[in-house]
């Protein structure tokens, strides 16, 4: 079996990023909007390593470091506010999510 | 990989969206091993497959909303459609971009020294930590700031509040 290339390598990331964004506009659970929002960073973070690789550069990798924390923080911070709003409804759904409509 | 990324899309239960996501979380771990990015595979399965995931899955049984969502009924007139349209063009760009920037990728790796190649995976974390800790030091403790920004903001936000209190 023939190594992959680097370009195999974006395309599959450019299929991740694809169905990520799908999933966030077809969804209305906002928990699993949130992760077609993993998905969508785990695309980037797979076409990082995969130029990091082919241009020989660490620090693509070091950026893909620095994505995973952000993602971390993102995350709890996110699902703080889906628990903070679930405490006060009891659907979950993001179309029902229009308080601040004026 | 993209079988587990599709059923984060196409599962209706929560629960099972979630396991589809650990499937394709492992997957991006296995091609970060292929890479030769030993430590971001190890950190990718500890971090996301261990700690988010479960994250997801503790809220998810906390609230109590693993029931099946209604994937039949559209929400609004033609948003799947649409989505679907704009999905594609989407992927359309991406791929044009992709195979232009393709010839640009093999005239530019010549230019840079070839220090990660042939690298064991020590060798591999060795750079990985100079570039963070040397390059980088100040934004690796931004981060932790960040980090402890969000935990804070967290507890804050999602704590009961009590009676007679600010």
């Amino acid at each position: 079996m023939p190594e992959p290339t680097t370009l195999s390598y974006l395309v599959v990331a450019a299929l991740l990023f694809v169905i990520g964004t799908v999933g966030v506009m077809v969804r209305r659970n906002p928990l699993v909007m949130f992760m077609c929002i993993e998905l969508m960073l785990n695309a980037v973070n797979l076409s990082f390593v995969a130029l990091a690789r082919e241009l020989t550069d660490i620090n693509g990798q070091s950026i893909v470091f620095f994505v995973l924390v952000v993602a971390a923080a993102e995350v709890v911070v996110g699902l703080g506010i889906i628990v903070a709003i679930m405490r006060n409804r009891s659907s979950l759904s993001a179309d029902d999510m229009a308080e601040l409509r004026g | 990989m993209l079988v587990g990324a599709l059923g984060v899309v196409t599962r209706r239960n929560p629960v099972h969206a979630a396991l589809s996501l650990v499937l394709t979380l492992f997957g991006v771990a296995v091609h970060f091993v292929a890479l030769e990015a030993y430590f971001l595979a190890a950190v990718q399965i500890i971090v996301y497959a261990g700690a988010i995931v479960v994250l997801f899955l503790f809220v998810i049984m906390l609230l109590g909303v693993d029931k099946a969502e209604d994937l039949q009924t559209e929400p609004l007139v033609a948003q799947r459609w649409l989505a679907g349209v704009a999905g594609l063009g989407l992927l359309g760009l991406l791929v044009i971009a992709v195979s232009r920037g393709s010839e640009l990728l093999t005239t530019r790796a010549e230019g840079l020294d070839t220090s990660v190649a042939g690298a064991t995976g020590d060798a591999n974390i060795q750079q990985l930590a100079r570039s963070v800790f040397g390059d980088y030091v100040v934004a690796f403790e931004l981060t932790s700031v960040l980090l402890v920004v969000a935990v804070v903001g967290t507890v804050m936000l999602a704590r009961r509040r009590v009676p007679g209190e600010a």
